[in-house]
């Protein structure tokens, strides 16, 4: 009966862990060049709302988002691994990379640049995070399949956090 | 592998779109090659709006290059072993 019970325990526990690693889902954020103030702000926002819908966030960025980054969560509350941009996307382009969300932030052509590179190599739907002065001028460019979280941001995250929290549950839920 | 920061490069275009850059490339180089975005050129990965054309001259090549905080640039750079590489993509 214990042989029975403990046999039984194993297959429930193993069971557990084959659906937590079904489960464990992954978002990119691509970081921008930190110029733009709220970038930081905002990212780490945007962390704490993945983590609470069970989504582990990973970063990639040049080394100055990174730092920015690791200087404002050094515990690491919030975000999980943090990689180098290039390596990121030959990664992704070598398909040793895959994740169930990719969010990247835009603020200059760069930004969309990025974002489409990502979407031609994962060929899924990016959710591009539109901020900045010019934020309107820059979306206009994007002429790819993308989901849009936009807002005049500069100095104040407030606008972009409000949008953040009206659409994240259906990101997570749609994409 | 030469890195690309430490190449002698010219500076064709700045701040540009690809579109641009594609436009150039169609217009000044004999040779172009259509590359994926992610693909690899002196060791980094191709960043863009696809298609991403490079140009080739023998062995100057002329590729779109993006940085993060300085958007794009269209580089022309002499370099027989990468513009051979590049050439080798095509027949594959």
């Amino acid at each position: 009966m214990k042989f029975k019970s403990s046999h039984h325990i194993g297959r429930v526990r193993r069971q557990i862990i084959i659906a937590d690693a079904k489960e464990k889902k992954e978002a990119l954020l691509v970081l921008g060049c930190p110029q733009v103030p709220v970038q930081t702000g905002i990212a780490l926002y945007l962390m704490h709302g993945l983590r609470k819908l069970g989504v582990v966030p990973v970063v990639a960025g040049n080394p100055a988002a990174r730092m920015l980054v690791e200087v404002s969560d050094p515990l690491h509350h919030y975000v999980g691994e943090m990689v180098d941009l290039d390596t990121c996307i030959a990664d992704l382009a070598e398909g040793r990379s895959i994740f169930s969300y990719y969010i990247v932030f835009v603020h200059n052509d760069a930004g969309v640049s990025y974002a489409a590179t990502i979407q031609a190599i994962t060929q899924k739907t990016v959710a591009a995070v539109l901020y900045g002065e010019h934020f309107r001028e820059v979306g206009e460019t994007i002429g790819f399949p993308c989901e849009k979280i936009a807002a005049k941001a500069v100095h104040n995250p407030m606008p972009l956090k409000k949008k953040i929290d009206e659409v994240l549950p259906w990101l997570v839920s749609n994409l | 592998m030469a890195c690309i920061e430490s190449l002698k490069y010219e500076i064709i275009l700045q701040g540009a779109s690809f579109a641009e850059c594609r436009e150039y490339i169609k217009k000044h180089c004999k040779e172009q090659v259509t590359v994926n975005p992610g693909s690899m050129i002196f060791g980094k990965p191709t960043i863009g709006v696809p298609p991403i054309l490079i140009g080739l001259d023998g062995d100057v090549l002329t590729f779109p290059y993006t940085k993060p905080c300085y958007g794009t640039y269209l580089l022309r750079t002499e370099n027989s072993s990468e513009a051979a590489r590049i050439r080798s993509l095509v027949k594959k």
